[in-house]
């Protein structure tokens, strides 16, 4: 008997050439869109993703084939993976389907006639509608806060349910006409079969060419729909992923990009195609958004919804007739205040499953508003101070190394007598009369552990990495330049930062005339003299301490392990908080959010939350790396209570205390 | 309506300032200058003006060194056109300077005819005077000073004088007209590096030569020194009426009282 | 030596305080100089104020409707007048808002120089030395003025009110001048916005901190700051706290402030809070801690409970201003 579903005629037309017509229009459709979509991403402005090809292959296969970053929220981890390779099978036999169908003469049987296929689309389909089943029972029952509940997602979990019920019973009628009641290869598929055995076999055969019609054409659907839905970030994250950062995430240059970027980007095609693709790519799972210590604060800013305003407008102004009456990407899209909200933490780049990169879209439209002068008037004062005076203080480049008076020995001054180590202060730690102590600290334990550095005086200026995250690429320009100016003056082997800030930007963005110049944290300096014994323990310093991780320095530069063992050699005991290593919360300074006030709205500044963290661990300390730390969490302790309760410490604090001769 | 804001450079407070061997003047070797601060107030609300009614705005200044970052970064901001005189030497007389103005303004051609003169009301080193009121009388303007907002009408300009305790006063002023700018309605906008850059690359500053004019005189400073300071309050001590008591006494002797 | 002429400032039916300060230290010139003081009235239907004018000698009353609303150009064509009938020495003009332009206009006018940001005036012989606060305070010169006259501008605070003040009756000359239509026309007073404090516009702030504790303790502060018409503002755990508005925030996430007086009751000196305040003319610091780093910027310093001091100060002002 023929069950092959395509041999029978439909309104008097042969299957085949009714399939052929719905695969054709449903191609076309498909294809009308993504050649729309890659039309928009051709119009954008240039970056260059096509180095390192080798490099994207592997980078593909992990995170498209593996991806690791999943499994770190691990509710979805392992489900994700199943439904992700269950849907690749399911399409493959799809399309062997599809392709069997439309070529009958083919001497090859339909996936459902082979034995291991159809196992696997008995199961799979079982298992999805079980998942759909509790999907369903979930949005309904116990609505999770970071789902949206929409339509688009209804229709297609929808969908889901018609494609998979047509297998399941597409098997079982299969099964009935073949006379059958039971297959090992499907045993869902005979259960069902079960259910119809006393159902004529005609009627059968019928109902099993219905199913499989049914199947196809809602497929062919799924086919038109997806590339304008949410389901688009099947298609686009793929290639997403392929063509990702493969430079450091801390360098925010853009590769092959053109000058005007410098500008800022304020409508769609001012981006670059990448920056465009992220917005096709984003799957709205909601991880930048359960990461962003913005979005926890009650900042108006969730990394997801920035990234769905950007794709809304992209293809909004993008595809309409001349481009006008869409709401402007600035102002009615993105509000000023959502911009500026981002601490530039690296949470949202880190968490992607799509390696999604936000940071740079916010950047972009951030050099937007500096470019129109639309900024706070404190970060206006700021940037005017770094632009005459070099650092944030607005205070004199010439009293810079005015902390070092009160030492009692001279620093070498760099630019006249050569030095291993060319330390770079940065303007915290230089000009911030609480942070001065500290400072001094450090000098004195660098000269104990027999570092032969100094400084480049009143020739420092801010390395610049907060004022390009404000978006003033050209004040960035400037301070690099002038840093650059003053470092070839000296003679030095490696730079050693006290800011993590000042750190990730010289060792990510400068271009240094000598390129084995290398830079160091001071952390990492710390930890080299301990190791080499050069730094000997007099007493260990006692208690409880726990270790916050500096956005900059962790995320940015995956530099984790350094504080952490000179902590452990100078006898701290080291407990973790909750939020540690690669998911350490920002102190909420970065990005130039230090120069501007808190919105309406906040509930609890990522400071507070995050003393209060150390605190609930019993610590005594909450040791920093950062001297911003220092004064962020200084500043939070007040107000969140815990005066007396945790001390803020710097590494150096310990380190002195420890090896300070007696 | 087409403005002329008038600028000049003072020395930087955030740098240390010392007294030079002449025990008169301002050591100027270490002197840094910078913008008058409520220089950048009158540009502000030149550009203001600008933004609303169009026209075009001239800057015009004494030379100095540096001068030419401050004009350009004038330039970016939105001035059409920027004029320096040149020849003068270092200027410290606010007498003279206004001279200076005052001559330049009436004989180069091309500065006339402007609506307003827009300078700032007061800089930290107007020892021998102010420079918007001199400059009026010479071309025979009217002046208003302290002015904290401006509004351009047909032949008139409505301005707002500040007075104290918030109480401000409105006048009309017919132009042209030279105004002293305490503040300009909005704070002066921010300009990025970038566009200064532009500016440098694509505009061009205007030299005229100094005029000559008479040598200020009837002021002359015999000797200047650092006031001393202690880096330390004073302290009061004693009961509460007592410091209460004591702190009247200073408020009043200061004339806060 | 000729006359020393003080210009009274008043306006809206009354003299101002500064008018006081110029007649003790016009009164000190005189002295040393030998000459008499005369103030000199500019009004319409003020012999009243005149009245209080008893420090001078004599006090020169000019009354014209032209000088009734406040326009400089009047005031200085009607001085102008003046001086050129009776020759002063030296004429001594407030340095406010109000003021300042009168002397500049009339400078103008006399084609003389306008001396300017003078604290203190010395006549020695025949010759007048002020010393002038240059450089926003950084510097201070002492400055002969040779021109006949001399036009001074004078600081508030280079004398105590209470000392030009005088229960002598007036010794008042009428004077006359004539007045043409000024150029600009003065056509309204504007009062303050009384909805939201523009905390950088008032010259006493009261900036409260942690050390208020309370809530309610606000109430305090914002008593202080009403006994001389200034406004509460605050650090910025009070303002996280909601016990003042945002925009009462003074420092670095806040509003830059340089009121004549600003006095901190419970603030230790944060950097990030100094920065917004420490050009402010006269600073007044009460903190509990001796060590408190307001210390260092505030002028003058009071160790102790903000809650004690606060009413004590409150209760004195109240009892000199009557
Ligand atoms: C990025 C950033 C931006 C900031 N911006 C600002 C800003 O704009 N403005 C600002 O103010 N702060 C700002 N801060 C906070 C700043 O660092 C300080 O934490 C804050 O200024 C401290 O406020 P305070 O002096 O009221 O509190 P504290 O520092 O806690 O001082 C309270 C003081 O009150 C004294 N005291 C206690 N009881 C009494 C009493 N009964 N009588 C008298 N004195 C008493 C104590 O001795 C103590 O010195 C910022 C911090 C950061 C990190
Ligand atoms: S960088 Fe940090 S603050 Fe900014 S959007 Fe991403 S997670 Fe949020
Ligand atoms: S941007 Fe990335 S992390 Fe954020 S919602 Fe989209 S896919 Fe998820």
């Amino acid at each position: 008997m023929d069950l092959d579903p395509v041999r029978i005629s439909l309104m008097g037309l042969p299957g085949v050439a009714v399939l052929w017509a719905l695969t054709l229009a449903a191609f076309g459709v498909f294809g009308f869109r993504a050649w729309q979509l890659i039309g928009l991403l051709l119009k954008a402005r240039p970056e260059n993703r096509f180095d390192q090809p080798g490099k994207r292959v592997l980078y593909f296969a992990r995170h498209v084939l593996l991806q690791p970053r999943l499994f770190n929220e691990r509710s979805i981890g392992l489900p994700h993976f199943l439904i992700f390779w269950g849907f690749v099978v399911y399409v493959v036999c799809f399309n062997w389907s599809l392709v069997r169908g439309l070529a009958p003469a083919l001497p090859a049987p339909y996936p459902d006639e082979v034995g291991v296929a159809a196992f696997f689309l008995d199961v799979f389909s079982v298992a999805v509608i079980v998942s759909l089943g509790a999907a369903v029972v979930r949005r309904v029952f116990f609505p999770p806060a970071h789902l949206h509940l929409s339509w688009d997602a209804n229709l297609i979990l929808t969908l889901i349910g018609i494609l998979m019920l047509t297998t399941l019973f597409g098997a079982g009628f299969r099964l009935v006409g073949e006379g059958k009641t039971w297959s090992g290869w499907t045993p869902f598929g005979s259960m069902a079969a079960a259910a119809f055995a006393k159902m004529p076999v005609e009627s059968a055969h019928g109902w099993a060419k219905g199913m499989w019609w049914m199947h196809m054409v809602t497929v062919l659907f799924f086919l038109v729909y997806l590339p304008y839905s949410k389901h688009l970030h099947l298609l686009a994250s793929p290639f997403n992923v392929f063509f990702g950062n493969l430079r450091p995430a801390g360098d925010l240059g853009i590769a092959g990009g053109s000058e005007e970027m410098a500008a800022g980007s304020t409508k769609w095609s001012e981006f670059t195609w990448k920056q465009l693709l992220s917005g096709f790519s984003c799957a709205e799972c909601g991880r930048c958004d359960r990461a962003c210590p913005a979005a926890t604060a009650g900042f108006p800013l969730e990394p997801q919804q920035l990234v769905q305003k950007l794709k809304k407008h992209i293809i909004g102004a993008g595809l309409a007739k001349n481009g006008n009456g869409s709401p402007k990407l600035i102002g009615e899209t993105i509000t000023e205040d959502e911009i500026w909200a981002c601490t530039t933490c690296m949470s949202c780049m880190e968490r992607c499953a799509v390696l999604n990169e936000q940071l740079p879209i916010i950047i972009q439209l951030r050099r937007h508003l500096v470019t129109e002068g639309q900024m706070a008037k404190t970060v206006q004062d700021a940037l005017n101070n770094f632009n005459r005076y070099g650092n944030s203080f607005g205070k004199s480049d010439r009293m810079r190394a005015k902390w070092t008076q009160p030492l009692g020995w001279k620093v070498k001054d760099a630019r006249k007598e050569p030095v291993e180590y060319l330390w770079f202060v940065g303007d915290y730690a230089s000009f911030d009369p609480r942070l001065e102590e500290i400072t001094r600290k450090t000098a004195n334990t660098f000269k104990a552990g027999g570092v032969d550095f100094g400084l480049l005086y009143e020739g420092e200026r801010n390395a610049g990495n907060d004022v390009r995250r404000i978006g003033e690429e050209g004040l960035f320009e400037m301070l690099r330049d002038k840093n650059l100016q003053a470092m070839a003056k000296a003679k030095f082997k490696t730079i050693v930062t006290t800011d993590p800030h000042a750190f990730n930007t010289l060792k990510n963005e400068y271009k240094f005339e000598d390129d084995s110049v290398t830079v160091v944290h001071y952390t990492e300096l710390l930890d080299q003299l301990v190791q080499e014994g050069k730094l000997q323990v007099a007493r260990k310093v006692a208690g409880k301490v726990t270790y916050h991780d500096p956005c900059y320095l962790g995320r940015y530069n995956n530099i984790y392990e350094p504080a952490r063992r000179v902590l452990k050699a100078v006898g701290a005991e080291l407990v973790e908080m909750p939020r540690s290593f690669n998911r350490s919360y920002c102190c909420g300074a970065g990005g130039g959010r230090i120069w501007m006030e808190d919105v309406e709205g906040v509930k609890e500044r990522p400071s507070e939350s995050r003393v209060r963290e150390a605190a609930a661990l019993g610590v005594t300390t909450l040791v920093v790396a950062c001297p911003k730390d220092s004064v962020m969490f200084q500043d939070a302790l007040k107000t969140a209570g815990l005066e007396g309760k945790l001390a803020i410490k710097d590494v150096i604090d310990l380190v002195e205390e420890a090896t300070r001769p007696s | 309506m087409d403005i002329l804001v008038l600028m000049k450079v003072v020395p930087d407070v955030v740098e240390e300032l010392e007294v030079g061997s002449d025990g008169k003047s301002l050591d100027t070797g270490f002197l840094r200058t910078i913008l008058n601060e409520r220089d950048d107030h009158a540009l502000e609300q030149a550009l203001l003006l600008k933004d609303k009614h169009g026209g075009k705005v001239t800057l015009l200044t004494l030379d100095a060194p540096d001068i030419d970052d401050v004009l350009f970064t004038a330039l970016a901001k939105g001035a059409d056109r920027a004029v320096k005189i040149c020849g003068a030497g270092s200027v410290s007389s606010t007498q003279m300077a206004a001279r200076l103005f005052g001559e330049t303004i009436a004989k180069t051609p091309g500065l006339l005819p402007v609506d307003l003169v827009l300078t700032g009301v007061s800089a930290i080193d107007d020892l021998d005077g102010l420079l918007a009121a001199p400059i009026a009388q010479k071309l025979g303007w009217p002046y208003a000073g302290v002015v904290t907002q401006a509004t351009l009408a047909d032949k008139t300009a409505t301005v707002v004088k500040e007075f104290a305790g918030g109480v401000r006063g409105e006048y009309d002023v017919p132009t042209p007209a030279v105004l002293g700018i305490q503040a300009a309605e909005k704070p002066p906008r921010y300009v990025p590096v970038a566009k200064v850059r532009a500016a440098m690359k694509s505009q061009t500053i205007e030299s005229v030569d100094a005029p000559a004019v008479e040598a200020a005189a009837g002021v002359e400073v015999q000797q200047m020194a650092k006031p001393r300071v202690t880096g330390h309050a004073e302290m009061l001590e004693g009961s509460a009426d007592e410091v209460a008591d004591k702190l009247c006494e200073l408020l009043a002797k200061r004339g806060l009282l | 030596m000729a006359n020393i002429w003080v210009l009274a400032e008043a306006g809206r039916g009354q003299v101002s305080e500064i008018t006081f300060e110029l007649l003790a230290l016009g009164r000190e010139v005189a002295t040393q100089s030998g000459a008499p003081l005369e103030a000199v009235l500019l009004g319409s239907n003020a012999r009243e104020l005149a009245q209080k004018l008893g420090a001078a000698d004599t006090v020169l009353y000019a009354d014209n409707a032209a000088l009734a609303d406040p326009v400089p150009e009047n005031a200085a064509t009607a001085l102008a007048q003046l001086i050129g009938e009776k020759q002063p020495a030296a004429v001594l003009v407030p340095l406010t808002n109000l003021s300042v332009d009168v002397g500049v206009v009339l400078a103008a006018q006399l084609g003389v120089p306008f001396l300017n940001y003078c604290k203190d005036l010395k006549a020695d012989g025949g010759n007048l030395t002020a010393t002038c606060v240059l450089y926003g305070g950084k510097m201070e010169a002492a400055v002969t003025a040779a021109a006949k006259p001399a036009i001074i501008g004078i600081l508030p605070g280079a004398r105590s009110v209470e000392q030009g003040r005088s229960d002598k009756p007036a010794n008042i000359t009428d004077v006359a001048v004539s007045l043409a239509a000024p150029k600009v026309r003065f056509k309204k007073y504007l009062e303050p916005e009384t909805s939201d404090v523009d905390i950088t516009q008032k010259d006493f702030l009261v900036a409260v901190g942690r050390g208020i504790q309370t809530r309610d303790n606000i109430e305090l502060a914002e008593e202080l700051a009403a006994t001389m018409g200034g406004a509460v503002c605050g650090s910025r755990p009070v303002i996280d706290q909601g016990w003042l508005g945002l925009s009462r925030q003074v420092g670095k996430s806040g509003m830059l402030v340089k009121p004549k007086l600003y006095v901190t009751l419970g603030i230790s000196g944060a950097p990030e809070h100094v920065e917004g305040m420490k050009n402010s003319q006269c600073i007044i610091a009460v903190n509990t801690d001796a060590a408190a780093p307001i210390f260092n910027v505030a002028h003058y310093g009071i160790v102790g409970d903000a809650l004690e001091i606060a009413p004590a100060l409150i209760e004195k002002i109240k009892a000199r201003k009557g």
